[in-house]
């Protein structure tokens, strides 16, 4: 016990030196001459904290004071835009690419993170070859194939492989710029997503599928009832991570000329000039939604720490 | 009486390690079989190849007549499907070191996840049942508890109960109370003796000399691989005839 207090607290007088070196301040008589419950204890100081928190909060006022009075703001424009129709509309394409990508590229990342951990060889190197190449492409570069995918393939056709088709398609009807956007977004977030799903699987205890199949659970329910649950503590901070850079990576879109928030904002200023103030109504609404995004992530994580002890 | 389980020339390897070296072993229904011996001498594979958690390499394992794993047809063995393997685990149960609970279910719900998913029980049976079986390892009320709420030899009942919850004809115990602490010990192998008095046939893997002196009908011992000697407690544990048990044993006891 000794050992983690100061000897002028505990107030039992103790053999060596550590207890003259550090007498009780401001005492006269040894120490430990009156009862050892009266001794009182006095934090240390930390004036060069005080300090920091003096720079600080001037270097914050400072940058306050600028953000209201520096007329090149513009506050009256950016109010004005800020819940205009248009970039309503807009944020509502925002979070439409946000949702799709998000819900495709996960679903497709939960079967590349499976195939990554089949027990065939073949099916391994296929989704690892996929995380590889997506990993590779920049977005936008892939983006704009998709966006001329009908350069390359005229048409789809469903049939039996490399015989007879029995339906097709015109590229140019099926993938819409729309429709581009929202697959290059799902695809490039499925190589991440794979890769998140088979860490958070793999952090799972292996007693756990054991006991599961030694309880008989099919290989199905063993996933979903017991091995997902448990990766979910894993993977639901990366993942929310993946959905808040796709959700502001969406503006990556506007070189397809989509209407969604960034692309919208550029061409609002475009035609009125007010720069600032309008990147500032894109910025706002990209905090407010990652905001929102934050908070739902601290829900989710509560749900799926049920059982857990810390 | 019946063989329940029947294990004939038994091979199993890990790579160029053979860790089972020709097992063969009879145990009859309704009684207690306790297999002792240093660790890496086969005991947990053993065990774990009579619910096919391991594939033998050579020979074959049956559970009340049928073989685990595997049809027999004419001289070949035809490896089962999967859902068939499951079919024939839920009659046994298995216990292990580290409980095994699933943490992110409740203790009622880690009882019922099996009866309800694959006996297709209807669920308020299945937690009846639950509840039974919990009262009987004397946890009832930690039903809506999670298992890291619970102490070491807590978990452990629990995960009795749970095995028991499938009703299985044969249960399987691998060390059941190393993971636990000193105090923690007695509680798990009362439930255990509890069951070997009811006649429930088991095969427990232990460190426990003093439990399987009580309980077990039949000792074996195993080193290597190999089943060095077998035979009721006081003859293995008081006269062992091999030089090999007799070291073991004066390093334990």
């Amino acid at each position: 016990m000794p050992l983690t207090s100061d000897p002028a607290v505990t107030g039992d007088p103790p053999a060596g030196p550590a207890a003259t070196a550090r007498p009780a301040p401001r005492r006269a008589g040894p120490p430990g001459a009156d009862d050892p419950a009266d001794l009182k204890v006095v934090p240390v100081r930390h004036p060069w904290r005080w300090a920091g928190v003096a720079v600080t909060a001037v270097l914050l006022a400072q940058f306050a004071h600028g953000l209201i009075t520096n007329p090149a703001w513009e506050w009256g424009v950016f109010a004005r835009f800020f819940a205009n129709g248009t970039i309503l509309k807009s944020v509502g394409t925002t979070l439409q690419l946000t949702v799709y990508g998000t819900a495709l590229g996960f679903a497709l990342g939960l079967v590349l993170a499976l195939m990554r951990l089949s027990a065939s060889p073949f099916l391994r190197w296929v989704a690892f070859g996929y995380i590889w190449a997506f990993r590779s492409i920049p977005l936008i570069v892939q983006l704009l194939f998709w966006f001329n995918l009908a350069y390359l393939y005229k048409r789809l056709d469903f049939g039996i492989p490399f015989g007879p088709g029995l339906f097709h398609f015109d590229t140019m009807g099926l993938v819409g710029a729309m429709g581009a956007a929202v697959l290059g977004l799902a695809l490039h977030q499925a190589a991440y997503a794979a890769e998140i799903v088979r860490a958070g699987v793999q952090a799972v205890d292996a007693g756990q599928l054991e006991a599961a199949a030694a309880l008989g659970l099919p290989r199905a329910r063993r996933l979903r009832r017991i091995v997902l649950p448990q990766a979910m503590r894993s993977i639901l901070p990366n993942a929310t991570n993946e959905v808040i850079s796709l959700f502001k990576g969406t503006s990556i879109v506007s070189v397809m000329a989509i209407g969604e928030l960034f692309y919208q904002v550029q061409v609002v200023y475009g035609r009125n000039g007010r720069v600032v103030p309008l990147l500032m109504v894109a910025t706002a609404w990209y905090i407010l939604l990652t905001t929102v995004l934050s908070v739902l992530q601290h829900y989710v994580e509560r749900h799926y720490a049920k059982g857990a002890a810390r | 009486m019946s063989a329940m389980v029947e294990i004939r020339s038994v091979h199993k390897s890990f790579g160029s390690v053979e860790v089972l070296r020709g097992i063969d072993l009879e145990v009859a229904a309704g009684r207690v079989t306790v297999v002792l011996g240093p660790s890496g001498s086969g005991k947990s594979t053993l065990l774990r190849t009579i619910n096919h958690l391991e594939k033998v390499d050579r020979g074959w394992i049956s559970v009340d007549g049928a073989l685990v794993g595997y049809r027999k047809s004419g001289d070949r063995l035809y490896e089962l499907r999967e859902r068939e393997i499951l079919k024939q685990r839920t009659g046994i149960g298995f216990v292990f070191q580290n409980f095994n609970l699933f943490p992110h279910l409740t203790v009622l719900e880690n009882l019922v996840e099996a009866p309800l998913a694959v006996q297709r029980r209807p669920r308020k049976e299945a937690e009846a049942t639950a509840r039974r079986l919990l009262t009987r390892v004397g946890l009832a009320e930690k039903a809506d508890a999670y298992p890291r709420q619970l102490s070491g030899g807590q978990q452990q009942r629990v995960a009795i109960a749970r095995a028991l919850a499938l009703e299985p004809k044969l249960l399987l115990f691998d060390e059941p109370t190393s993971a636990l602490d000193p105090e923690l010990v007695g509680e798990v192998l009362d439930v255990i003796k509890d069951l070997a008095h009811q006649g429930t046939t088991m095969i427990v893997v232990t460190h426990e000399i003093g439990f399987a002196r009580e309980v077990a009908d039949t000792v074996v011992f195993m080193d290597g691989g190999r089943i060095v000697e077998q035979g009721p407690p006081a003859q293995v544990l008081d006269h062992p005839r091999h030089e090999r048990t007799r070291s073991f044993l004066s390093k334990v006891l």
